[in-house]
């Protein structure tokens, strides 16, 4: 007997509640970085979720874009963080509130 | 054995992600984020996604993560964070509430619908050959363009992350007038 796909989806969709609220909660950069790749997952089981309940392969298509929007996005993000946060101590995001460092 | 497999993987999906929001050292939740990703990985699995859990573990936990720690141990903020200073006051039992309410809104409205529309628009996921198979054939025939413009993206973020990360003289000059700690890093670099 399968799991029905409602389960998969029900728990995609509260992988995803708790990387928003870790999203709105957490102060360190990187933590919050690690947030955004738990709402990315959560939507890419959603995806082969809708996958396998509607029998197509369009869904694993786009967890396979996913992933690599993922990484280039992880890239650029990390070097980004590195650049602003080189010079300071801890990796607070209410440090960077000013444009000019 | 679904169902075990399910719960199983489920749980360790869900207390890595606590763990990675609860964690108060940035390296246990890069820790963490590996064990939800692993468990999402035993999810594409179950649901035969085979290619897509392999990459979710080579890409994921096999890069995404590791770059998560360089970039940790790097910037040298490997210590524990206080969670107790709270710059705004209520932000966390505020976002907390809104997040179980907009999950209790989500479920509300999927429920008895939870998947609409025509099924196999861009070709069967199940019956005859395999699963890399399958999605390759998508991959180079429905989503070719597509396919391609990654590739462009990609270029376009290692350029950007070496943009990114190369020091110009002048921010050099400004490292010299900061902390030691800065210069440390010069000199692990």
């Amino acid at each position: 007997m399968t799991v029905a796909g409602e389960w998969y989806l029900t728990l995609a969709a509260m992988l995803f509640t708790i990387g928003a609220v870790g999203l709105l909660v957490r102060r360190n950069v990187l933590v919050m970085f690690m947030c955004v790749e738990l709402m990315l997952n959560a939507v890419n089981l959603t995806f082969v979720t809708f996958a396998r309940m509607l029998d197509d392969i369009g869904g694993q298509s786009v967890v396979f874009f996913v992933l690599v929007v993922a990484a280039a996005e992880v890239v650029v993000g990390l070097g980004i963080i590195v650049s602003i946060f080189r010079r300071r101590i801890d990796t607070t995001a209410d440090d960077a509130s000013m444009l000019r460092g | 054995m679904d169902w075990f497999v399910f719960v199983a993987a489920g749980a360790a999906v869900l207390a890595g992600a606590l763990g990675v929001i609860l964690a108060r050292n940035p390296v246990h939740s890069a820790l963490m984020l590996v064990m939800t990703l692993f468990g999402v990985a035993v999810l594409f699995v179950a649901q035969e996604a085979d290619f897509l859990a392999a990459v979710q573990v080579i890409v994921y936990a096999g890069a995404i993560v590791v770059l998560f720690l360089f970039v940790i141990m790097l910037l040298g903020v490997d210590r524990a964070e206080k969670l107790g200073d709270e710059p705004l006051h209520g932000q966390r039992i505020a976002a907390t509430i809104a997040g179980v309410l907009a999950l209790a809104e989500l479920l509300i409205l999927a429920r008895a619908q939870w998947a609409t529309g025509q099924p196999s628009v861009a070709g069967p996921a199940s019956g005859e050959g395999s699963n890399v198979a399958k999605l390759a054939r998508s991959l180079f025939t429905r989503y070719f363009l597509a396919f391609e413009v990654t590739s462009v993206l990609l270029v376009i973020a290692v350029i950007g992350a070496v943009v990114l990360a190369k020091r110009t003289r002048e921010t050099s000059e400004g490292f010299a007038d900061a902390a030691g700690r800065a210069e440390g890093l010069e000199t692990v670099e």
